[in-house]
């Protein structure tokens, strides 16, 4: 069965600290960080490598600060490794 | 064993074949002012995104209201119009008459759409105007600080009803979406929400559907969005969507209050 990879990429300085992202994802790959961005909001970044790419974040997030990359590897590769 | 394969992808993952979601092009580069966690930004984003797929970036004019919202034009890189309080239907009759091929919308919000500019939607609607009026319903006075709005619920604490809203002095709630539904001239009216994951992929379906309503001249259409106000509700941003959840779409349900008959 192929393997399912994701990568978020947050936009940090315009993340409001919301925390809906870390609601919507099945996998808790996001959290509150403890740093603040320029406008004094913590903001949230990515805690594990469990991402799927499902995209529930991105859909969820009112500012649109989250870009979701996803890979489907194949079973070949995977044992390559 | 899966850490391994982790690491040998990780700096493949992020490449532009791989992109899945990014923020929509037809939105602004820029911070909007919304308080964290607000359902405003939320339909911006949806909205932009359907633009943009329906590739009408250039063909579409909004009109902006009084509100939280009333920057939406900061936001949005499409062609926009402020309107008066309330007003925004009648500016988009105007626009929508002198330029028929484009796509006119208004987006509006409860104070705006429901209490000052009661008179103008109905009447809009009663025309049968060929324009989407999007209409965001956080059942209180967003931008001046919470106060009761036509759609408060019943119970519901805000700044002027600090005992919760009581029918018998205050009036009964207002459902908008279902007072103007059977107006012959009215296409399209839906109700969704943007608190969870689901909905809001609905939402924009939504959305989608009554731009398509719209190029087939249709008639009127109404999208209201059941959406919260975290900051004048006092509470979080999660609690607030719980909240819609829990407590206001129960009396606001969702699904589709009317539909076309013809449907292609």
């Amino acid at each position: 069965m192929a393997k399912v990879v994701g990568e978020v990429i947050i936009d940090i300085e315009r993340c409001k600290g919301c925390e809906l992202c870390i609601q919507a994802c099945p996998e808790q790959t996001l959290a509150l960080g403890k740093a603040i961005n320029h406008k004094g909001y913590q903001y949230v970044v990515k805690v594990n490598d469990n991402c799927t790419g499902c995209v529930n974040c991105a859909i969820i997030c009112p500012d649109a600060v989250i870009t979701v990359y996803r890979k489907s590897l194949k079973p070949k590769q995977e044992v390559a490794v | 064993m899966a850490g391994e394969v982790l690491d040998v992808v990780a700096e493949d993952i992020v490449r532009p074949e791989n992109l899945v979601y990014r923020r929509p092009s037809a939105l602004l580069d820029v911070d909007m002012h919304y308080c964290p966690g607000c359902g405003h930004s939320t339909v911006h984003k949806i909205f932009m995104e359907v633009v943009e797929e329906m590739g009408i970036q250039h063909d579409i004019i909004g009109v902006a209201p009084v509100g939280c919202s009333v920057f939406a034009y900061n936001y949005m890189d499409i062609d926009m119009q402020q309107a008066a309080h309330g007003r925004a239907c009648a500016v988009a009759t105007g626009i929508k008459r002198m330029l028929p091929d484009k796509f006119v919308f208004t987006y509006q919000g409860d104070g705006d759409l429901a209490a000052i500019g009661g008179n103008e939607t109905l009447h809009a609607a009663n025309r049968g105007e060929n324009f989407l009026v999007i209409f965001i319903n956080n059942a209180i006075y967003g931008m001046t600080s919470g106060q009761m709005a036509p759609t408060t619920i019943d119970g519901m604490v805000t700044t002027t009803s600090p005992y919760g809203r009581d029918p018998k002095t205050m009036g009964y709630p207002l459902k908008f979406g279902d007072l103007i539904a059977p107006l012959p001239g009215v296409a399209y009216v839906t109700r969704q929400a943007v608190n969870t994951v689901q909905n809001v992929r609905r939402a924009k379906k939504a959305l989608q559907r009554a731009l398509e309503y719209q190029k087939q001249g249709l008639g009127f259409c109404l999208v209201e969005i059941v959406s919260n106000c975290p900051s004048n509700w006092k509470m979080t941003p999660v609690e607030s969507n719980k909240y819609v959840q829990n407590v206001l779409i129960p009396f606001y349900p969702l699904g589709d209050i009317k539909v076309p008959e013809v449907k292609k």
